[in-house]
C-alpha cells in the first residue's frame, strides 16, 4: 500500500498544473469560481485550446486521438482540471457518444463523428429521459421506425441539457414496439438541424436555462446514423452510463469550492469578525473537508484497481462516488449559504459587472437550488443505492 | 393543556384559508408577481376587507385586538400559498412597532391607514456588516433642530420598493456594536435624500437597498426612546420570526401535501413511486420534521406573551433552529423525491422550496439561534 504519487506522476502533475495555470482564459476561471453558468462560445474556446495540446480527449484510446495515459494520471488530469477551475469538455461528446461511437460505430462514423468531437466542431446533446422514463429509462416511448432507408422518429425527449447549443443529439429509441422493455431499444444519432425538431426551453428553479424539452414530429434520420446492431441500443447505453466512474464524483471541484468557501468567510463579518473565526462554522466545514477527503481516497482505491485490472464491467463502488460526491457538492452549496447569511436574497441576472458589492453574493442562492439536481441525474441517488443493495449487497 | 383553536379564530382560518383558494392559486400569484413591485394591490385590499391587516391592533386603535394565535393562523396560510403581499413587513413589523413602541400621534397617524390598505411599510434594518446583530448599527441619526438628520445605508429591505414609510435603525449615540444608543424612526419613502434601488428576491418577493443621505425628520420621528430602542427591536423582531416560523409550516405543510400526492401519481417501473419503502420512509421522516416544527412554532407563539424578555428571546430562538432544521429537510426532500421536475420553475414545489430556504436566511439563521440557546444555558433547567 502506498499512497503517495510516484515521482513521474507528480512531474506529470506539475506539467499539467503549470498547463492550466497558463492557458485557462481568465473569463472562465472567475465564472466558475463565482459559480456561473459559462457560455456556449467559453467553453468551445476552451476545448480547442485543449484540442491544440492533444489533451481534449484525454482518456481516448490513442488509434482515435486520446493520450495512452495511465487511469492515474488520468485522475491527475481530471483533478487538476477541477482545480483550475477550468470546465471540463463537453461530456455528452467526449464522455458518453465518443466512447459509444469508437467502441461499437463501423468505420465511417469513427472517421467521421470522433475528430469533430474532439475538436469541439460539435455540440452534442444526450436525448435519454422523457416525460414517463426518468429513472426507469427502459420504458421510453420514442419510436423510430424504418422506412427505406431512412428511420422516421416521432416522440418526446426531456431534459436535455444545453440542448439549444447542440448540432447533434444522441437517442434511445423504440424501433421494436413488439420487443420487451430494454430488448426493442436502438441507439441513434440524430441532427439536430432536421426538419420535425422543436427545441422548447425549461426554466430551472434558479432562472437559469440549461435543460429542454425536445419534440420529434416525423422526423427523418439515415439509417446510416444507427449506432451497432438495431436493437441493441440498451446494452450501448449500459456501457455509456458505467463509463462515467471517476468523473461523477467531482473531488477537485468541491476542494475548489471549499477554497472559496474559505476565502469568503474570511471577509464576511459576523459581530466585527471574520466568519472563518467561528468555531462552530470552522467544524462544519471541517468535517466536509474530512468528508472529501474520504471520497478521494475511495476514488483513488476504485482508480488504481483500474490500474491493475484494466477497464472491466462497471464498477458498483462508482455508486458511492456518485452518491457522496453530490452530498458533499450540495453540502459545500449550503455552507455558502451559511457564509452569505442574510445576502443570499436578492436575485440578479447572472451577468457579472453590474453591482459591485453584490457580484460575488448574486450566484449563491441559485447555486444551492440548481445543485439540487446533481442526486437527481445520472441516477438519482435513490436509484444509486438500489444498486449498491443488489449489485454489492447481494440484498 | 389545549392545542385546539376557539371557535373564533377556526372561523379565522376558515375565512383565511377560503380567501387565498379561491383568489391565490400558482397561476394567479405569477400574475400578482408581475404587477407592481411584485404583489398584488387588490389582493391587498381583500384582505384588508377581511379585516385581516388590522388583526393585531387594539379596537382603541381601529383593530381587532387579536393576540399571537391569529397572527400565526394567519401567516401559516399566507405560506401555504405562498403569498407575496407585504404582510410580514408591514402588518408584523412596522405594525409591531407602532403598537408596542408608537405614541398616541404615532398610532393616530399611520395605523388607519395600514388597516384599510392604503399605505405599507418596510423595516429598513440590514446592514452591510451587521449580519444578523440587531445591535449592529453604524447608520446615524444626529440631532439637528428639534429633529433628526439620518445617514447610512440599508440592504435587502424587504417591501423597500414600494413601501410608503421606512422604519429605520439608526444610532444616536455610541460605537457599532453598542446595545444603547440605538434608535429607530419612521421616515417617508419620498423624504429628500432617500435613494432606492429595489430588485427581485430569490423567492420572488422584491427588496430593495436603500441609502439615507441627510435626510431630514422631525422630533416626531423617533418610535419610543431614540437612545435606548434595541429592546423594542429585539421584541419585534420576535414577532418577525415567529410570524416566519408559522410562515414556514404553511410552506413545509404544502410542500409535504404536494410531494405525498406526487408520490401517489407519477409511475415508473410499472408502479407508482409511493410503493417504494425508501420513498415512503423519507416522507414518514418529512412528516417528523415539519410536526416537530410545528410543535415548536407554537411554542413560540406561546412565548410572545412571556413577561420575562430573555426567556421570550430563547424560545423563539429554539423555534427558529428547529424550524431552520426541518425546513432545509423538508424542502430538499421535497425537490428530491419529485425528480426533475421539482428542479423547474413550472411546477410549484421548487418555489415552496425557495421561500423556505431565504426564511432559513432571515432574522438569524439556525446556527445563529443554537448560539443563543447554548448561550442561554438551553431550554432546560
Ligand atoms: C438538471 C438536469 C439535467 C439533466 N440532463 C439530462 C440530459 O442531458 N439528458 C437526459 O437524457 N436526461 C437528463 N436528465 C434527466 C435525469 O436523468 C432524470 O431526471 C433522472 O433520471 C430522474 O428521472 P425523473 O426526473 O423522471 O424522476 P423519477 O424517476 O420520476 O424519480 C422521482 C423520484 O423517485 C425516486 N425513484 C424512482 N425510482 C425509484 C426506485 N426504483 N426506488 C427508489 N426510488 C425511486 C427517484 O430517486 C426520485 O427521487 C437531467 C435531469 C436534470 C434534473
Amino acid at each position: 500500500m502506498d499512497l503517495s504519487l510516484s515521482k513521474d506522476e507528480l512531474a506529470f502533475r506539475d506539467e499539467v498544473r503549470t498547463f492550466f495555470k497558463d492557458n485557462v482564459p481568465e473569463t472562465m476561471k472567475q465564472k466558475l469560481r463565482e459559480g456561473r453558468h459559462t457560455s456556449k462560445q467559453d467553453l468551445v474556446d476552451w476545448t480547442r485550446i485543449l484540442h491544440k495540446k492533444g489533451w481534449a480527449v484525454a482518456h481516448w484510446p490513442k488509434e482515435h486521438g486520446g493520450t495512452g495515459w495511465t487511469p492515474v494520471q488520468q485522475y491527475i488530469f481530471n483533478e487538476e482540471l477541477q482545480l483550475a477551475p477550468a470546465q471540463p469538455p463537453l461530456p455528452f461528446g467526449v464522455n458518453m457518444v465518443g466512447p459509444v461511437i469508437y467502441t461499437f460505430g463501423n468505420d465511417a462514423q469513427k472517421a467521421y463523428y470522433l475528430p469533430r468531437i474532439a475538436s469541439m466542431e460539435d455540440w452534442w446533446c444526450q436525448g435519454f429521459s422523457e416525460p414517463g422514463s426518468g429513472s426507469d429509462l427502459a420504458s421510453l416511448k420514442t419510436t423510430a421506425k424504418k422506412k427505406g432507408d431512412t428511420y422516421i422518429v416521432n416522440g418526446q425527449k426531456t431534459w436535455t441539457t444545453l440542448a439549444q447549443h447542440a448540432d447533434w443529439i444522441f437517442c434511445l429509441v423504440r424501433t421494436d414496439p413488439t420487443a420487451k422493455k430494454q430488448s426493442g431499444i436502438s441507439f441513434l444519432l440524430i441532427d439536430m438541424k432536421s426538419r420535425g425538431i422543436t427545441v422548447r426551453p425549461i426554466v430551472t428553479i434558479d432562472g437559469g436555462r440549461e435543460v429542454n424539452e425536445v419534440f420529434f414530429d416525423d422526423v427523418e434520420v439515415p439509417a446510416a446514423n444507427l449506432v451497432g446492431e438495431e436493437n441493441k441500443g440498451w446494452d450501448y447505453a449500459k456501457f455509456l452510463l458505467g463509463n462515467e466512474r471517476t468523473n461523477i464524483a467531482r473531488v477537485g471541484m468541491s476542494k475548489e469550492r471549499i477554497r472559496r468557501i474559505k476565502e469568503l468567510a474570511s471577509s464576511v463579518q459576523s459581530g466585527g469578525k471574520p466568519i472563518i473565526e467561528d468555531q462552530k462554522f470552522r467544524e462544519k466545514l471541517a468535517m466536509v473537508e474530512i468528508e472529501l477527503k474520504a471520497l478521494e481516497l475511495t476514488q483513488m482505491r476504485v482508480v488504481a484497481d483500474e490500474s491493475k485490472h484494466g477497464k472491466g464491467k462497471p464498477n458498483p463502488a462508482s455508486s458511492i462516488l456518485k452518491i457522496k460526491g453530490s452530498d458533499i457538492q450540495q453540502a459545500t452549496t449550503e455552507l455558502l449559504m451559511d457564509v452569505i447569511g442574510p445576502f443570499a436574497a436578492p436575485f440578479a441576472a447572472d451577468e457579472p459587472g453590474s453591482n459591485e458589492i453584490s457580484d460575488w453574493t448574486t450566484q449563491i442562492a441559485p447555486g444551492y437550488f440548481n445543485y439540487r439536481k446533481v442526486s437527481i441525474y445520472g441516477g438519482s441517488n435513490e436509484i444509486q443505492r438500489n444498486i449498491i443493495a443488489k449489485a454489492v449487497l447481494g440484498l | 393543556m389545549d392545542f385546539d383553536l376557539s371557535e373564533e379564530q377556526r372561523l379565522l382560518k376558515d375565512s383565511v384559508d377560503g380567501l387565498l383558494k379561491t383568489s391565490y392559486d400558482f397561476e394567479q400569484r405569477k400574475k400578482y408577481a408581475e404587477e407592481k413591485g411584485g404583489w398584488s394591490k387588490s389582493v391587498w385590499n381583500k384582505l384588508a376587507e377581511q379585516g385581516l391587516l388590522g388583526l393585531p391592533f387594539s379596537e382603541d386603535d381601529g383593530g381587532f385586538g387579536a393576540g399571537a394565535v391569529e397572527t400565526m393562523i394567519v401567516m401559516e396560510a399566507l405560506g401555504k400559498a405562498l403569498v407575496l403581499e407585504p404582510y410580514l413587513a408591514t402588518v408584523v413589523i412596522g405594525g409591531g412597532f407602532l403598537r408596542r413602541g408608537g405614541s398616541a400621534a404615532q398610532k393616530a397617524a399611520y395605523i388607519p391607514s395600514i388597516i384599510d390598505g392604503s399605505k405599507t411599510l418596510a423595516f429598513a434594518q440590514l446592514e452591510k456588516n451587521s449580519r444578523y446583530d440587531l445591535a449592529d448599527v453604524t447608520t446615524t441619526a444626529k440631532k439637528r433642530g428639534d429633529g433628526w438628520v439620518i445617514d447610512g445605508e440599508k440592504f435587502v429591505v424587504l417591501n423597500g420598493e414600494t413601501a410608503d414609510t421606512f422604519i429605520v435603525t439608526a444610532r444616536t449615540k455610541g460605537g457599532q456594536r453598542d446595545h444603547t444608543g440605538i434608535g429607530v424612526f419612521l421616515v417617508p419613502a419620498n423624504a429628500k435624500g432617500i435613494s432606492i434601488k429595489g430588485y427581485p428576491t430569490q423567492d420572488g418577493l422584491h427588496a430593495a437597498d436603500v441609502t439615507f443621505s441627510n435626510v431630514e425628520v422631525g422630533a416626531d420621528a423617533a418610535i419610543d426612546n431614540p437612545e435606548n430602542a434595541l429592546p423594542l427591536i429585539e421584541q419585534v423582531v420576535d414577532d418577525a420570526r415567529i410570524a416566519l416560523c408559522a410562515e414556514a409550516i404553511g410552506a413545509m405543510d404544502e410542500s409535504l401535501k404536494a410531494t405525498v400526492e406526487y408520490l401517489k401519481t407519477r409511475t415508473q417501473f410499472g408502479v407508482a413511486i409511493g410503493t417504494f419503502q425508501v420513498l415512503q420512509h423519507r416522507a414518514s421522516d418529512m412528516f417528523v420534521a415539519l410536526e416537530q416544527a410545528r410543535s415548536m412554532a407554537m411554542f413560540a407563539t406561546m412565548a410572545q406573551d412571556f413577561d420575562d424578555a430573555k426567556e421570550r428571546a430563547t424560545a423563539v430562538a429554539a423555534a427558529k433552529v428547529q424550524v431552520g432544521k426541518s425546513l432545509r429537510f423538508v424542502g430538499q426532500q421535497a425537490i428530491q423525491l419529485h425528480g426533475g421536475v421539482g428542479m423547474t420553475m413550472e411546477f410549484k414545489i421548487g418555489h415552496y422550496f425557495k421561500r423556505l430556504s431565504m426564511i432559513e436566511n432571515t432574522f438569524g439563521d439556525s446556527d445563529y439561534h443554537l448560539k443563543r440557546v447554548s448561550d442561554a444555558g438551553g431550554l432546560i433547567n
